[in-house]
């Protein structure tokens, strides 16, 4: 990774949700990061006045750009203006990328269960992504729980993926409202078991979500059966 | 020399105490780790000292109650940019807990149930600098913060806290422990921004 700052430019925006956005930022030298990896963001007010955070990388976009999708926190300090704000050709740094635990690769055998809770979508999608890139013959399922149909991001690419690749199977919970004709209610343990692969298929997990969330879903898939050293965990909070 | 970017000011917070550089305050209590939370029953726990063949310290839950409990108040650093200020604990000084082993190590590999490991230099767990810890902000601590007891070293970034400990290993030399193989600094100074390789 590299571990100083670089100066990256906004290159295009594109709005997620009413709350969230996605970022591409271009960074002056060729980057190489793997799906499911993070960068951290600082931004400098002109007193000098720095705020540092850390977001998950949506998709790599070879050779030199990042795309981040960011949701705006209601008591946020830096998500507010990184959603409502930033302006295509602003300057910003970036650091990383950082992490090497919550990660896959298209190499990666076996079954690929993605679960995300709201904006923990993001670094699953950066494996969905590289998944299609790579026009791999793994299975992969991906269970995204949602407030409501307006809260989805990546609609449309991934109604596309969910369609168009038979690899991939995609199943989107509602817990507050539905669209049309579907239910909508808390994420129940039966609703997840049946939105994931089997133990007896030993699929690598990974589950993205707000802490609750992640502990929930996690608890329900090791009392399934599922090996707990197959199941990697990501959680946002603050 | 930082690049400014364009309109944004930030919102500065009042405080009394310094954060580390590259951290922000957070009210909440967020919860960084790998996988799913181990479930360890207090009827089965233990905590161990091995520092070396045949010289292995264990205590179980009564006997970890038994011993001095201190309380300590303190600020605590995560390596993503969060920091928590006047965090409250209870739990036991490991000073007490090393006061009959004898080592000549200068390092040592924390374990946890469930499989995590951290490297901590032995000198950063003694000297009043580091407490098994059992209670958070009065009460006992939940396991998605590492109950029923977790490491506190808080002059670390948290990851070296770790949680769920069932041991400390001692070892001559240093060795990356689970995150530490994974990005993260063999070290870990926060005044220092000691976040990654």
């Amino acid at each position: 990774m590299r571990r100083s700052w670089q100066t990256a430019e906004v290159s295009s925006t594109r709005p997620e949700t009413a709350r969230a956005r996605t970022l591409r930022l271009r960074l002056p030298d060729v980057v190489t990061g793997v799906p499911g990896q993070h960068v951290d963001l600082r931004l400098t007010a002109e007193d000098g006045y720095q705020a540092v955070r850390s977001y998950s990388v949506a998709a790599w976009v070879p050779p030199r750009e990042l795309e981040l999708t960011v949701e705006e926190l209601d008591d946020g300090e830096v998500s507010p203006f990184l959603v409502g704000v930033l302006s295509v050709g602003d300057q910003l740094e970036v650091r990383g990328p950082v992490g090497g635990w919550f990660t896959w690769t298209p190499d990666r055998a076996g079954p690929l269960q993605l679960i995300a809770g709201g904006s923990g979508v993001v670094p699953l999608m950066a494996m969905l992504r590289s998944h299609s890139e790579a026009r791999s013959a793994v299975p992969v399922r991906l269970l995204y729980s949602v407030r409501s149909p307006d809260a989805v991001f990546y609609r449309g690419e991934l109604a596309v993926i969910g369609q168009e690749n038979t690899q991939v199977m995609i199943d989107i919970a509602y817990s507050r409202e539905a669209p049309d004709g579907r239910p909508a209610g808390r994420l129940t343990h039966e609703a997840v078991t049946a939105s994931c692969f089997p133990p007896s298929d030993a699929p690598s997990v990974y589950i993205c979500g707000s802490t609750g969330f992640v502990e929930t879903v996690a608890a329900w898939l090791v009392e399934d059966g599922h090996d707990a050293g197959r199941i990697r965990t990501e959680r946002y909070g603050g | 020399m930082a690049t400014p970017t364009s309109g944004f000011t930030g919102r500065r917070q009042n405080r009394d105490t310094d954060l580390p550089p590259g951290q922000y305050l957070t009210g909440s209590f967020p919860v960084m780790s790998a996988g799913p939370t181990p479930r360890v029953s207090l009827a089965d726990w233990t905590f161990r000292i091995a520092a070396g063949p045949g010289r292995t310290h264990l205590w179980n839950w009564p006997q970890l109650q038994a011993l001095p409990q201190e309380d300590i108040t303190t600020d605590i650093h995560c390596v993503t940019h969060w920091s928590k200020v006047g965090t409250t604990w209870r739990g036991v000084s490991l000073d007490t807990l090393f006061e009959d082993v004898g080592s000549d190590a200068e390092y040592s590999m924390v374990h946890s149930y469930g499989g995590y490991t951290t490297n901590v230099p032995l000198a950063d767990l003694l000297d009043g600098r580091a407490w098994i810890v059992h209670e958070f902000d009065g009460e006992a601590l939940p396991p998605a913060h590492g109950g029923p007891a977790r490491l506190l070293v808080p002059h670390l970034y948290f990851w070296k806290s770790a949680k769920w400990v069932s041991g400390i290993h001692l070892m001559d030399q240093d060795s990356p422990g689970f995150w530490e193989t994974n990005g993260y600094n063999m070290y870990g100074d926060p005044w220092r921004e000691e976040r990654y390789w």
